[in-house]
């Protein structure tokens, strides 16, 4: 999904080869995944189909013929909604967290002590990223590593939290009702 | 790495409070140590402890080998001006003198001359991105501005360690990156020892090593 957008995005700043298409998205936005040939194309013939894009020039070569793309003013309005629509919040993404906490209390098991060992597993991972990004040579390296040390660290405050209130949280699991929000 | 700093088994009571319950804690020249724990679990009281701001009621503290904990008062008043510098939330600048005069406090109650002093401050305050500072009244700095003037304040004198409690808490968090990038850098380059309180996740993420105080040990 943010793929094709990202396409459209890089297209409309300049027409491209599918190869182009691919160095440019990973140099931008690749850092954590680099996205793979095959699903440039796919992307392409699928924006190609919607008209969304259109091939310019097909140049031959030694190789396969090398298709040129240009983004159709379809393209450039579909891409003008996205950018303008908010994306929705991912509240969620680490409810793995979560569920282990509650099913240690529910089995017995010392909550605190897996809490612990996430903890110094978040640390240790924002102690690298946080590094890398003091390494990073420009400000779009930096935001990125901002990006993730953010969610990590509110994973962090989550954790933290949640060991304050692990008493309650595990009389409420063990009875199986709501106990006072204290 | 050496110890630089070394305390072990602290213990200190306030009235009925136990603050401090057999936490311990190394720090080696060069090295930055972030203290984290939630709030009243004795992060603060360690950091006063190992700064020989106040004494442990049992327990010791050692820069490089020699017990400090256990020094007369005055003794340690002069043991903190000539080898520890302070970083505080609030940079708890004076207010009357200008930037640089704040920063080469340190050199001039070691007696140093005053024009070398300021010197060396406007120095500082250039490799803190406050050139522009020196003759500024901490009421006319940003936040993030005075901090650094702070931060200048407690490296000047080229301390052994720097204790900083809370050093961006209040900041936002681009100044707070810039802060601590400075500090980081400062410390590594003339192999200061960092102790670092913190509530923040992402200020500890700056350390080397994290220390987790719970309940008064750690």
């Amino acid at each position: 999904m943010t793929v094709s957008y990202a396409l459209l995005g890089l297209l409309e700043e300049a027409d491209r080869h599918g190869y182009d298409l691919k160095q440019s998205y990973d140099r931008r936005f690749g850092a954590a995944r680099p996205v793979r040939f095959g699903q440039i194309y796919r992307t392409l013939a699928q924006l190609t189909r919607d008209g969304r894009i259109e091939v310019t020039a097909v140049e031959s070569g030694a190789g396969p013929d090398r298709k040129r793309y240009a983004i159709t003013p379809e393209g450039v309005a579909d891409l003008d909604a996205w950018l303008g629509e908010p994306a929705e919040p991912e509240p969620m993404l680490q409810s793995v967290l979560f569920t282990k906490v509650v099913l240690a209390l529910l089995s017995g098991r010392p909550a605190a002590t897996f809490l612990d060992a996430q903890r110094v597993k978040h640390l240790d991972a924002m102690r690298e990223l946080t590094a890398e990004r003091r390494r990073s040579p420009g400000t779009q390296a930096a935001m990125l590593a901002d990006y993730r040390l953010f969610h990590i660290e509110a994973d962090l405050r989550w954790i933290d939290h949640a060991e304050a209130r692990l008493a309650a949280l595990a009389e409420e699991v063990r009875d199986g009702t709501p106990a006072d929000r204290g | 790495m050496a110890p630089l700093l070394t305390g072990v088994d602290l213990h200190k009571a306030f009235g009925r409070t136990r603050a401090l319950r057999g936490a311990g804690l190394t720090v080696a020249a060069g090295e930055i140590v972030a203290v984290i724990g939630p709030s009243g679990s004795g992060k603060s009281t360690l950091l006063r402890c190992l700064a020989a701001i106040i004494a442990p009621d049992a327990g010791e503290v050692r820069l490089d080998g020699r017990r400090i904990d256990d020094l007369p008062d005055r003794t340690r008043t002069g043991l903190r001006r000539s080898e520890f510098g302070f970083v505080f939330p609030f940079g708890q600048l004076v207010p009357e003198l200008p930037a640089a005069e704040n920063v080469a406090l340190p050199l001039l109650l070691a007696g140093a001359p005053r024009r070398r002093s300021l010197a060396a401050a406007r120095d500082w305050l250039t490799r803190l991105g406050l050139p522009d500072a020196a003759d500024r009244r901490p009421a006319d700095l940003s936040g993030g501005e005075a901090q650094r003037v702070a931060l200048a304040r407690a490296l000047i004198a080229r301390p052994r360690v720097v204790f900083a409690d809370e050093p961006t808490g209040a900041l936002d968090s681009v100044a707070a990156d810039q802060v601590m990038d400075l500090l980081v850098d400062a410390a590594r380059a003339q192999r200061t020892g960092v102790v670092l309180v913190t509530h923040e996740p992402r200020v500890s993420a700056y350390a080397d090593r994290t220390v987790l105080v719970r309940d008064g040990a750690a």
